[in-house]
């Protein structure tokens, strides 16, 4: 009975490909299964605006739209149709072709990448010998629309936007493969569906195997959520569209439905970077604990993902926005030698086997990364004089 | 005439649309593309006869388009800085008018 | 079928390398060679060799692409040009044609292209990876140093040269 259920799509998937002639079985296979990612994505993103509202409201200690529906959980349909009745507004003296292609080059890539993320047991759309590369070649093709967004609105401020986002996304993007590249080494293939099944089992003390729960592994996933968030400008990396700064950064200039393409475009890169450092480094679609193992695997995936998304939400509430040459800095000089010694300790980890020195190996991984990020650490802020904060009120 | 033949005619082509550009444009940023376009028509032509070959185990084809392709984005990197610092110097990006050393 | 996704393919590239190399605007110029770079991955990808093509989309698209744009930028290249030939474009047209004239008939007289295809060939990552390290490491370690190089040359020759009033 549990396996049913965990295999339940791929049962439904077969059902309705086999009422179809021989010749197009392939086609309508691929067919069902791309419409399921579609339909299951973009109700996550409508579930997650209304979360993000909410969620960021109640640590402002305020509510959240809670007008529409019960607690406001249908402010998303209120979204959508507002967005689709607003008018589009073109400026007269923008590059029209450019200015229509470019959400579309946004939002074509973020829904591409979902090809390779393993869903659930059988569940993976394409099983590419070089999955993780195709992952990071479409999401390099993202950078290339930002910067039609930007320029075709001939405004000077969305110009600065669209190069300030470009120069965050190619520095960060160094540290985010660098912290798979880890991951890669070990598991000795790029094909998402190996890197899953290397997590499976569970140690001696009932931790399951996942990457998270080595040295390098834990250090390497905080690498990749670092640069993750970065990279789909969420806060507090969000300078390039800041709302207080500039006000909407490269798409100031677009109104209505294509708003909300960006809009989409930019969650659905949040959902596809989260399903990708689960695959890496959460295991997959892996249970926790062994007597956990009868609950179906999409639904762990899709758990795993959410505790993702809601960290997001909470670092979005919490931390001030960071300076552009603040930003710079920290990937440059941080995070990129970080990301070089986390290769290090782990192929440091992978020699020293369990059988020989089985604490050993603990001891080195997290002297290996603790002390240089320490003395990183230290070595950048020796220049920045931190004085207590002094208050000059008017007397 | 085999798919080979197809792959080699593109090849053909991009390398031919590639030089006119690189041989007949004003502007030393459309030159540098054209010069990107002929590269990229030499990896295809490595990558079809790759395919197309008795041996393709060797993997020879596949390693030239390797270290072609970082080669090309080093050139290209270095080349462009030149064109700004030209810029910097004669305020202009045509080749015609960066020709003072011209008899 | 297999020929009909070769034609778009091949119809889509040579459009676009036409159209980037006549354009007036150089940026539509720029965003042309990305749409020529897609079509040229979607070739390799036709042929088997997907390594290569996705490591076209990330390189090309994903990064020398930028640095034109950003070239283009930095140098004005926005602003309308005045004419679109250089000097020396009569004589650039010849050879082009002859070029291509003697590359055809090069095609068409030899004896390559009158072979049977020989079947799919099945490279893993694996494979490619234990080439580079085994027969291949000495290109792989001179191909690192020339891209230090050259990153550390581009950032010398374009840095603002201080002091210089």
């Amino acid at each position: 009975m549990p396996d049913d259920l965990d295999q339940i799509f791929v049962t439904l998937n077969h059902l309705i490909r086999d009422l179809f002639p021989e010749p197009w079985q392939k086609v309508v296979s691929a067919v069902i299964s791309i419409a399921g990612i579609i339909g299951v994505f973009a109700s996550l993103f409508a579930v997650t605006t209304v979360f993000e509202r909410k969620g960021l409201g109640r640590i402002q200690n305020r509510y959240g739209p809670n007008r529409v529906g019960p607690c406001g959980f249908l402010q998303p349909a209120a979204d959508g149709i507002k967005a689709l009745i607003k008018e589009d507004l073109v400026p007269r003296a923008a590059d029209k072709v450019i200015h229509f292609l470019a959400p579309l080059m946004v939002v074509i890539p973020a829904f591409l990448v979902y090809a390779v993320l393993p869903i659930g047991r059988n569940m993976v759309l394409t099983d590419f010998d070089a999955g993780v590369l195709f992952f990071f070649a479409i999401g390099a093709a993202t950078e290339l629309s930002v910067f039609m967004a930007g320029w075709s609105s001939r405004n000077k401020y969305s110009l600065l936007g669209a190069m300030r986002a470009i120069a965050q996304m190619i520095s960060y993007e160094i540290p985010l493969i660098l912290s798979t590249v880890t991951v890669i080494m070990i598991v000795g293939s790029l094909s998402t569906t190996k890197i899953v099944d290397a997590q499976a089992g569970f140690h001696s003390i009932g931790l399951p195997n996942w990457f998270v729960f080595t040295p390098w592994g834990f250090a390497g996933f905080v690498l990749f959520m670092i640069a993750a968030t970065a990279e789909t400008n969420r806060s507090p990396f969000d300078l390039p569209e800041g709302e207080s700064e500039i006000i909407a950064g490269y798409y100031i200039e677009y109104s209505g439905f294509k708003f909300a393409l960006f809009f989409l475009g930019e969650y659905m890169g949040l959902f596809a970077i989260s399903g990708l450092g689960i695959t890496l480094f959460l295991g997959g679609w892996h249970a926790p604990l062994a007597i956990l193992e009868f609950v179906p695997s999409w639904m762990w995936f899709f758990a795993k993902l959410l505790v993702l998304i809601f960290g997001f939400i909470w670092i979005r509430g919490t931390l001030p926005r960071l300076r552009m040459d603040q930003l710079m800095n920290f990937a440059w000089k941080f995070m990129l030698p970080m990301a070089l010694i986390n290769i290090i300790s782990a192929a440091v980890w992978h020699f020293m086997l369990p059988e020989r020195a089985p604490w050993e190996r603990w001891l080195v991984g997290i002297a290996l990364l603790v002390g240089p990020y320490l003395l990183l650490g230290r070595g950048l802020m020796e220049g920045k004089k931190l004085e207590k904060r002094t208050y000059r009120f008017a007397e | 005439m085999n798919p080979l033949a197809g792959y080699l005619i593109l090849s053909a082509f991009l390398f031919a649309i590639g030089l006119a550009g690189a041989l007949m444009r004003r502007n030393a940023i459309i030159v540098l593309i054209g010069i990107e376009l002929m590269l990229n028509a030499a990896n295809l032509n490595f990558i079809a006869f790759w395919r197309f070959s008795d041996h393709p185990e060797t993997l020879t084809g596949i390693m030239f388009v390797i270290f072609s392709i970082g080669v090309a984005a080093a050139e290209a990197a270095v080349g462009l800085a030149l064109i700004i610092a030209i810029y910097r110097h004669y305020k202009t990006a045509n080749v015609d008018d960066v020709n003072s050393l011209k008899g | 079928m297999m020929n009909i996704v070769f034609a778009i393919i091949a119809a889509v590239t040579i459009a676009a390398a036409v159209a980037a190399m006549s354009l007036r605007n150089l940026v539509h110029c720029a965003l042309a060679l990305t749409v020529a770079f897609a079509g040229l991955a979607a070739a390799y990808l036709q042929l088997g060799a997907e390594f290569v093509g996705f490591t076209q989309l990330l390189v090309y698209v994903g990064a020398v692409a930028i640095l034109v744009v950003f070239a283009i930028l930095l140098t004005r290249g926005s602003e309308p040009q005045q004419s679109l030939v250089s000097s020396g474009w009569l004589a650039g047209g010849l050879v082009t044609i002859a070029v291509l004239g003697v590359l055809v008939y090069a095609i068409a007289k030899s004896s390559v292209v009158h072979r049977a295809a020989p079947a799919q060939p099945d490279v893993t990552v694996l494979q490619i990876g234990e080439a580079l390290m085994n027969k291949f490491v000495l290109p792989l370690e001179v191909v690192g140093l020339l891209l230090t190089a050259a990153l550390i040359g581009a950032v010398i020759i374009a840095m603002k040269e201080e002091g210089r009033k």
